[in-house]
């Protein structure tokens, strides 16, 4: 079963007067439930790949599909009600709102999502619990540690309880030892809430903990290798 | 999601900034308002004093108002008794009604013969207890201390004139009117009296004591066109504040007035007055009135006008304040329309990788708006309130540390207060105003948040 579908996806972006391509007929599919890695050198496109897959970017050319839904027959409204839904970001720079705790960034999407309050208090309590933050629930994020925060963004992402996770470079700022713990309470989460997960990284821990992985260079794609066998 | 408390912590995050924001929004508000109580004060003290000398309103001849200056006698009201009577035993009237009282005005010339100087002036005769219960309206709490008119116990043949009338008669002496010249001209004997006015006033003269050094003679026309005469004993001179009047006023009682215009005729009234408990009153007590006087004197051309409309010049006052006070509340909206609008622009280049963020994990477009705008109205609103606080505050300051001042027209300096508390319109006004205004005044930055491109906003440094 596929997750996300990309036929013939194309971008570029303009820089001056010069149009600079950055994805170049992308075509490939994402199998649901899997763990999947876009790996690539910097300004490979890994991003603007992540970004159209996430829906917080449209491509210039060819369809962008998550669970059978074309984005592109979206407009913005039913496009951001279908991130609130479907899709769950993690940010490099885990991104969380400095104003709210813990507990209300992870609160944040499920208060989008019309979540009851009863039934979203239950469930930021399990998430916080389930990355090991439940302690530190009322601590606001300039109060937590690099690994914390990213904890936080983590179970943020997953509150609305997502199909897809797109994680951009989630141990980037992170050092190897907490970034390790990060990979692999992803992946626990990933297993038990069997949920699509999607990064982009050139980080070697996070590409051996992929299901599959998507080799990029240059805007375009030069591999893809599944626990089966390389594709393409 | 509720975005209020979002909104209220995000303004807490840049204090700094927010509290210079809230600062000049408070002043702003505080100099609103102060102005605004300044005004309004005014607004009521003038008020105060219309209504403490004539009244709510009068019913009148129709033309009196417009034509009854040349030739008051003959727009007398001669039922005047009539009307007193019906509109104090009225059962709707009543409640409302403080005061009924007739007035007599009149046009003459006022000489003292024994000067040998005259001069034209106009009169008001008055009953004098009515008159001083009139003076006793004080409905807006004005610190003032009721004074009776200098007629009150004075003997029916009393005046009292303006302190320029006293000058131009001579009389500043006699009545011992303080900072009166006198001219250096030749001083004319008892015997310059007019033998035709000495005529007139022969009759009065025998029946009344000896002239005395304050007696002045009162030539007016009556209800016919005839010249009548009446030797009246002035007790005072009063300034009025205003120099026309102040040369040209004698006030005397009711009854002689009535008897120098009427002489042997039906007296008559030129004016019944009448003073209400509440300013707000009017419209129901005129319109009362008006089908009273329909009803019990359908024949006879009446009507009434209310204070207002009486006296023009309150209007063109309350106007022109309405006017300075508008401009300075245009003046303060426009200074807090930059002034949030700025610190909104910043907030959004601040927080641009907060608005993608926001934006990815799903709120929609018209929720940043939202988000601004709340946090707009939010510093609008907690500005104001804090204008509104400090504007009491400053008001109660003023009011109590024994300002005064002399407004134009007045003789005596009143205290200078500034009416804030209780104006709870001006004060809900200017809050809501404020409020609205920086609401209004984020709803550009926030529609620019609102449209940035969430990859271009995350990308944000």
């Amino acid at each position: 079963m596929q997750a996300v579908v990309l036929d013939g996806v194309g971008k570029q972006y303009r820089l001056g007067q010069v149009d600079v391509p950055a994805l170049t007929d992308i075509g490939f599919e994402i199998r649901a439930q899997r763990f999947t890695v876009l790996s690539g050198p910097s300004g490979s496109g890994k991003t603007t790949l992540l970004n159209l897959i996430g829906g917080i970017d449209r491509p210039d050319s060819g369809r962008v599909l998550i669970d059978g839904q074309d984005l592109d027959a979206l407009d913005d409204d039913a496009l951001s009600d279908f991130r609130a839904r479907r899709i769950g970001f993690i940010f490099q720079n885990f991104n969380l709102l400095p104003v709210l705790t813990a507990f209300e960034n992870v609160e944040y999407p499920l208060l989008l999502a019309r979540v009851p309050a009863a039934a979203r208090r239950e469930r930021v309590r399990e998430l916080l619990d389930a990355v090991g933050l439940a302690d530190k629930a009322g601590n606001l994020p300039n109060q937590l540690s690099g690994g914390q925060r990213q904890r936080v963004a983590i179970a943020r992402a997953l509150a609305a309880r997502p199909t897809l996770v797109l994680a951009d470079e989630p141990t980037a700022n992170l050092d190897s030892h907490t970034g390790e713990a990060i990979i692999a309470l992803m992946r626990r989460i990933q297993r038990e809430q069997q949920a699509t997960f999607v990064f982009s990284s050139h980080d070697p821990a996070v590409l051996a903990e992929a299901d599959d992985a998507v080799h990029i260079r240059d805007g375009a794609i030069t591999a893809i290798e599944r626990r089966d066998g390389v594709m393409a | 999601m509720n975005l209020l408390p979002l909104a209220a912590r995000n303004l807490l995050r840049n204090r700094r900034r927010s509290a210079t924001t809230l600062f000049a929004m408070m002043v702003g508000a505080m100099a609103i308002l102060l102005f605004g109580g300044y005004a309004r004060n005014i607004n009521l003290g003038l008020q105060t004093g219309f209504v403490q000398h004539a009244g709510h309103l009068q019913i009148q001849h129709r033309d009196y108002f417009l034509f009854g200056n040349g030739n008051p006698a003959a727009y007398g009201i001669a039922d005047y008794r009539r009307i007193v009577d019906l509109v104090e035993h009225d059962p709707v009237l009543k409640p409302m009604l403080k005061v009924a009282t007739p007035t007599l005005s009149l046009g003459g010339i006022a000489g003292n013969y024994a000067a040998g100087v005259s001069r034209t002036v106009i009169g008001g005769g008055v009953v004098v207890a009515d008159q001083n219960r009139m003076r006793q309206w004080n409905d807006y709490g004005f610190p003032i201390v009721f004074k009776p008119m200098r007629l009150t116990g004075t003997a029916p043949d009393a005046a009292v004139i303006g302190t320029g009338v006293a000058r131009v008669l001579q009389l500043c002496g006699p009545l011992a009117v303080r900072h009166c010249p006198t001219p250096h001209v030749e001083q004319a004997s008892g015997a310059d009296l007019p033998g035709d006015i000495a005529a007139l006033a022969g009759e009065a003269q025998a029946q009344r004591a000896p002239r005395q050094a304050t007696t002045i003679e009162l030539l007016a026309a009556n209800a016919h066109g005839a010249p009548n005469v009446a030797r009246l004993n002035v007790v005072a001179a009063v300034p009025q504040g205003v120099k026309e009047l102040d040369d040209m006023i004698v006030q005397l009682h009711f009854a002689a007035a009535q008897k120098l215009v009427y002489g042997g005729d039906t007296p008559k009234a030129t004016a019944v007055v009448l003073q209400l408990a509440h300013t707000s009153q009017i419209p129901a007590a005129r319109a009362r009135l008006e089908q009273l006087l329909a009803q019990h004197f359908p024949g006879q051309p009446l009507t009434v006008l209310d204070y207002a409309t009486l006296n023009p010049s309150y209007g063109q006052i309350v106007g022109m304040f309405g006017a300075i006070f508008g401009f300075i509340a245009l003046l303060i909206g426009v200074i807090v329309l930059f002034t949030v609008s700025n610190t909104m622009s910043m907030a959004v280049v601040e927080r641009t990788v907060e608005i993608g963020t926001l934006r990815a994990i799903g709120l929609r477009r018209a929720g940043i708006r939202r988000l601004f705008v709340i946090e707009g109205l939010l510093l609008g609103l907690a500005g104001s309130i804090a204008g509104v606080l400090a504007a009491l505050a400053a008001a109660w300051a003023i009011n109590h540390a024994g300002l005064s001042w002399m407004p134009p027209g007045n003789v005596e300096p009143v205290p200078l207060t500034v009416r804030v508390w209780g104006e709870y319109t001006m004060i809900l006004s200017t809050l809501l105003g404020l409020t609205l205004v920086a609401g209004i005044s984020a709803w550009w930055p926030a529609r620019r948040a609102a449209r940035l491109e969430i990859v271009d906003a995350l990308r944000h440094v």
